[in-house]
């Protein structure tokens, strides 16, 4: 349990990654970073295709990305902002995280990207946003990027 | 210092108003507490200590430290975090020559201490009885309690007897959750709050809540406050009392001022204490400087007034509630240099910690605050590396830029009023604090008094939610109200709380639950 003397996961310690043709497909695929034992349940309850296991409320959430139909479902309510969606397309890497500040984002702007330690890695646009009122303000937002940094990039801000 | 916008509340402000703070004219807003209003306008000290004369700020926002104790409109000691600003309001300081900002006072405490240095007094007149007196009756008097009154309030006074089933003290998730499940099988409720709302510490948690789809996970606290007044406001049966603090119970009768004017008996045949807990300190050097705020008085300011605390804040704390507070400050704009934590490990949630990590903020384990600094508020802390015996490690020791800095370092229960009924309490601290003993059913000691929420134990919304509907339905069903469907959902909601407690961050409270356990005869 290093990561809570840190507040973030090293490679180490991170879910299995997605196989690489559902990364690659039509639809995004749920990437889920919540490790810990917590009494909490909305990803696993909203999910309508059975994608995400969870034995009891406790109980670490896991995927199975054979099953998840990109949705976002899941990705709406999570309190932790511990779900992202990712895909590849034409070489390019998308991301699709929950926004929470302001301003607001909107399609095409410029974003900078951060990994887990809150280091900018880069920097992203914005491809699709989720109006912040149609998910009781939590704005879901996509951001295009260099592919190589899906697996990185977990927080942006407005240029 | 008001935020016009925000992700996620809306600031409605009420009329523009004109309050007086020691003569000078300041712009508030009405529905703002008198302390909000005048952090809007850049006051920061509000009282000053009796020994020192050290200049004070508020801490708690929610009336229970003192800190913010002024005169108002010629009533001396008035926590001005709990009343509401009027037209024309006078509010002046108090303890402090020509006023808190500008204390000439404070220049003889730095002659007096070096006479009676800090904690003398308690040695130096103990000789002869005569003479501690004495010394005790000037030392009271330079302590400075205000001025009395001097001439009665101009207002109406009544007074108002009710009857009836169950009477519930504290507006907040447990206390409506109770209401809810007394009132829906048919019981008279009586639900009595201090503040001009409902909703408890609910008001402010604009984050989406834990927990299970079912109980709401997902949903803002704030949202889930709305939601949960809506559901009580269907029952006719219930009495809703606004502004109306309970100051006693007399066996089974509850006595309260409504809206400070009027007189409150309540009699009733089952009472549920729901009043939630109090917010704890930590002892450093300057940990009185005005800037030094707990967690719950920062949240008080920033949701529900709007108005931002500073401009960079030090988090003390990584629980739960320190790590929320870090990412709602920086929702509103705020900074956050750092958030400190003695233990080898962050205490909350680990999603929660990611949230603000990965937005930059720093979390240092095993690290305190040492000391802040300042004149008359908060200007930087000084935060150090702790060895395996909590000891600071020399020379660790880093500066942190700040202006203000936010104790989030756990709650007590706000137990007094188990005290009036003499229930069985017991110390334990997995949870907070002095507790009751309860049964299965949160009855107390007492025969139909009960518990619910944080005034029973610190844990979570969610849990409070759950144990007023335990205690609501067992009030209901002992008074005969209900029949089997309700004994059937008594037992659906005691299991569905033991699920709920369940995982390692439930061991805790259920270890702590153990020790009070009481053993009388339950009746269902
Ligand atoms: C920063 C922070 C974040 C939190 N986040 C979460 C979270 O994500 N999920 C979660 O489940 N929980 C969370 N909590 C915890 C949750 O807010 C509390 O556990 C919950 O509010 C406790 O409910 P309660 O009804 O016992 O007390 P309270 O909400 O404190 O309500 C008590 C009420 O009683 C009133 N009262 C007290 N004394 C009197 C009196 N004598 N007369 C009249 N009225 C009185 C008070 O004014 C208050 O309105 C958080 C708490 C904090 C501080
Ligand atoms: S994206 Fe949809 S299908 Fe996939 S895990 Fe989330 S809710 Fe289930
Ligand atoms: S909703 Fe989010 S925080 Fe809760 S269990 Fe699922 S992934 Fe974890
Ligand atoms: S009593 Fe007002 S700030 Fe604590």
């Amino acid at each position: 349990m290093k990561y809570l003397e840190r507040g973030y996961l090293e490679a180490d310690e991170l879910p299995p990654f997605p196989p690489e043709e559902r990364i690659n497909s039509k639809k995004p695929v749920a990437y889920i970073e919540c490790p810990q034992s917590i009494p909490c349940s909305p990803c696993y309850e909203s999910c309508r295709f059975n994608a995400i296991e969870m034995e009891n409320i406790n109980d670490p959430p896991k995927v199975d990305y054979e099953k998840c139909t990109g949705c976002m479902a899941c990705i709406r309510v999570c309190p932790g902002l511990a779900i992202f969606m990712l895909q590849v397309k034409e070489g390019r890497g998308y991301v699709t995280l929950q926004y929470e500040f302001l301003p607001w984002l909107e399609k095409g702007d410029r974003v900078r990207l951060y990994n887990r330690r809150g280091e900018e890695v880069g920097e992203g646009v914005v491809t699709w946003a989720l109006k912040p009122e149609r998910n009781d303000r939590t704005q879901l937002v996509t951001i295009e990027m260099d592919k190589d940094l899906i697996f990185e990039v977990r927080a942006v801000r407005k240029r | 210092m008001r935020l016009e916008s925000h992700p996620i509340v809306d600031f409605e402000r009420g009329k523009e108003v004109t309050i007086y703070f020691n003569g000078k004219p300041i712009k508030a807003y009405e529905g703002e507490t008198v302390a909000a209003a005048l952090y809007a306008a850049g006051v920061r000290v509000f009282s000053r200590s009796f020994r020192f004369h050290r200049p004070r700020g508020f801490f708690c926002a929610i009336g229970k430290c003192s800190q913010c104790m002024m005169e108002v409109d010629g009533v001396p000691n008035i926590r001005t975090c709990k009343v509401y600003v009027r037209d024309g309001m006078q509010i002046r300081t108090q303890n402090s020559k020509p006023d808190a900002e500008n204390d000439a006072l404070a220049i003889f405490d730095k002659i007096i201490d070096t006479v009676f240095p800090h904690g003398s007094h308690y040695k130096k007149f103990n000789k002869s009885r005569k003479v501690r007196e004495f010394a005790t009756k000037q030392m009271r008097k330079l302590a400075g309690f205000g001025n009395p009154p001097k001439s009665i309030p101009d207002i109406e006074t009544s007074y108002e007897e009710i009857e009836t089933d169950v009477a519930i003290i504290g507006g907040g998730p447990a206390g409506l959750s109770a209401a809810i499940h007394a009132a829906k099988y048919g019981a008279k409720v009586v639900l009595m709050d201090e503040n001009n709302y409902l909703g408890g510490q609910l008001i402010k948690q604009t984050h989406r809540f834990f927990g299970s789809a079912r109980h709401r996970a997902g949903t803002r606290g704030i949202r889930i406050a709305q939601i949960l007044e809506e559901e009580l406001r269907q029952y006719e049966n219930v009495d809703i009392r606004k502004e109306t603090k309970v100051f006693g119970i007399y066996g089974k009768d509850v006595a309260a001022v409504q809206k400070d004017s009027k007189l409150l008996r309540v009699k009733a045949k089952k009472i549920v204490i729901a009043t939630g807990a109090y917010e704890r300190t930590l002892i450093f050097e300057n940990n009185d400087l005005p800037g030094v705020y707990g967690a719950g008085g920062v949240q008080t300011l920033m949701n529900v007034y709007g108005i931002k605390p500073g401009n960079k804040g030090l988090i003390v704390g990584s629980g739960n509630v320190g790590l929320i507070l870090t990412y709602q400050l920086m929702q509103a704009g705020v900074d956050v240099a750092a958030i400190v934590e003695a233990m080898p490990r962050i205490g909350g949630y680990f999603v929660h910690a990611a949230k603000v990590r990965r937005l930059g903020v720093p979390i240092y384990t095993r690290h305190t605050i040492v000391k802040a600094f300042g004149e008359k508020k908060v200007e930087g802390a000084v935060i150090a590396q702790l060895d395996d015996r909590w000891q600071v490690i020399p020379g660790s020791e880093k500066e942190i830029e700040c202006d203000f800095i936010c104790v989030a370092v756990g709650l007590s229960p706000a137990h007094e009023l188990l005290y009036h009924v003499n229930a069985q309490m017991k110390f334990v601290p997995e949870l907070g604090g002095l507790v009751p003993l309860r049964t299965r059913y949160n009855e107390t000691s007492v025969d139909g008094v009960y518990v619910a929420g944080d005034v029973a134990g610190i844990e979570e919304a969610t849990a409070a939610i759950m144990e007023g509907r335990i205690a609501g339905i067992h009030a209901a069903i002992t008074l005969g109200y209900g029949g089997d469907e309700a004994k059937k959902e008594l037992e659906e909601a005691v299991k569905d709380l033991e699920d709920f407690r369940a995982g390692p961050f439930g061991e805790r409270i259920v270890c702590g639950l153990e020790k009070c356990v009481l053993e009388k005869e339950v009746m269902i």
